[in-house]
């Protein structure tokens, strides 16, 4: 099974490497997203710092909606879902493939995103550890989610539109865990921050087992 | 029975709840707004209570059902738990959105504001309502109906495995709530005798008025279903029939031009 996760995923990312929108596209709206929010809290540097966490991840999770179109636009040419489930590849492997090759994309936006809020909002790190272990978990949970709705919308014409009503309110709880951790980890507010990566863990361990067991179903769809 | 031949989604047992919920709802708004007191600190605000307990409850116990129809379909792949769930998903997110209303109107005089975002039930509820209109998009996506079915289940169970999770992570976020926490204690209870009695007449109504919706609201999804599944075949008879009948109007058409 391992052998076929990392097929998909290599598969993913080598296109995703050669045609380059991930770079060329989401990758420049995320940080336009960062530049709209420095105008509409107009150049306030103490409220960008202070709301560095949340702006942050609302950035990242409108990117990770296009990133997720993109993963399943990939399958919808050419028949590619038909020979993914002509290839005798368990749904589960497909599942956790792409949901490995979104990981990897998001954790690059990430670290473009983290590049892009220190200059820009010019936030303190007080606790790095935590800030780096929040985000790997919120990538997981976003990515988990993600690959399920991905496969749910893919081939539908309206994806494009039911991709993020759907995605976004299922996100809210890892908005809200990884925006009070790096407010944490940033120093902008006294919370535990452990704990509410304790929290974003279980969200998504529910996510991953539960997009393992359902993509199949839905799969089937196409 | 083929759609054709129903001409009401009613029968005698709707019509036996129908009429004890219409006799219940004169008298529930009787109790609400006539018999009882008003309460000690909240003066008449209490009775909006007895609409909104209810119908956030309804809400909760609609998307229960869901949750659950959306299970047995998995299992049993069968289009009746499918339209019990879609049913159920449509009633949820009228009540829903009724508890949010009454509670914001309850709350502007209470808190001075429509929306308390430190209140977790209210904050967790919207989340709901999101999750389940959402639900309802997915419905609406024009589909062979098994697919349909499948993507409805999962996204029906994701909203529900969700509440727990929402509800633990806002209530940590807004670190203390302005909810009332739990008004009804066994024993020493704060709600006199007909305050209490007022709100649990309110849950017991509220679940025969979910029931006699779901009846109907059941009877006609499930009769969408079967004009879908035989209206094509109906549209090809009629079609056929048409051309039959322009054949023959043609044929005597020559027949009148011959004649002449």
């Amino acid at each position: 099974m391992w052998h076929d996760v990392r097929l998909i995923a290599g598969k993913d990312l080598r296109i995703e490497w050669r045609s380059q929108v991930a770079t060329g596209q989401v990758a420049p709206f995320a940080i336009l997203v960062l530049v709209l929010f420095g105008f509409a809290l107009d150049a306030d540097t103490v409220a960008l710092r202070t709301f560095t966490g949340g702006l942050y991840w609302v950035t990242v999770l409108f990117s990770a909606v296009l990133a997720i179109q993109r993963s399943f636009a990939l399958e919808s040419a050419d028949g590619n879902r038909d020979a993914l489930r002509l290839s005798g590849i368990e749904p589960a492997a497909i599942f956790f493939g792409k949901a490995t090759a979104l990981v990897v994309q998001l954790v690059l936006l990430e670290v473009l995103l983290g590049a892009g809020v220190a200059v820009l909002y010019s936030p303190s790190v007080e606790d790095f550890p935590l800030l780096v272990a929040t985000a790997g978990v919120a990538t997981i949970g976003v990515a988990a989610a993600g690959t399920l709705y991905g496969v749910l919308a893919a081939g539908l014409r309206v994806r494009e539109t039911i991709l993020p009503i759907l995605l976004l309110p299922v996100l809210a709880p890892v908005l809200i865990g990884a925006t009070r951790a790096f407010d944490d980890a940033l120093g902008t507010v006294a919370v535990n921050g452990w704990n509410w990566l304790a929290l974003l863990g279980l969200t998504a361990v529910v996510y991953v087992a539960f997009g393992a067991l359902a993509f199949g179903v839905l799969l089937e769809d196409s | 029975m083929s759609p054709a031949e129903v001409t009401s989604t009613g029968s005698r047992g709707t019509r036996v709840i129908g009429s004890i919920v219409l006799a219940g709802i004169v008298f529930h708004v009787l109790l609400s707004f006539v018999w009882s007191d008003p309460d000690a600190d909240q003066g008449d605000l209490v009775r909006i209570m007895y609409v909104h307990v209810p119908s956030a409850w309804l809400a909760y116990m609609a998307f229960t059902v869901t949750a659950f129809g959306g299970v047995m379909y998995l299992w049993k792949r069968s289009l009746w738990w499918d339209l019990v769930a879609g049913a159920s998903a449509e009633i949820g997110v009228v009540f829903c959105a009724l508890a949010l209303v009454t509670g914001s109107i309850w709350g502007r005089p209470t808190w001075g504001t429509y929306w308390e975002w430190t209140d977790v039930r209210i904050v967790t509820t919207l989340v709901l309502l999101l999750l389940y209109i959402g639900y309802l998009a997915v419905r609406r996506i024009p589909a062979d109906p098994h697919q349909r079915s499948r993507r409805a289940a999962v996204v029906g169970i994701i909203a529900a495995l969700n509440i727990p999770i929402v509800r633990f992570s806002v209530d940590w976020w807004a670190d203390r709530t302005l909810h009332q926490k739990a008004t009804v204690k066994l024993g020493g209870t704060e709600l006199d005798g007909l305050m209490l009695f007022a709100l649990f007449f309110g849950l017991i109504l509220f679940t025969l008025i979910y029931v006699w919706m779901m009846i109907h609201r059941f009877r006609i999804a499930w009769l969408d279903e079967q004009i879908d599944r035989h209206g094509l075949d109906a549209a090809i008879a009629e079609r056929l029939a048409e051309s039959t009948s322009d054949v023959t109007r043609a044929v005597g058409l020559t027949k009148t031009g011959a004649d002449l």
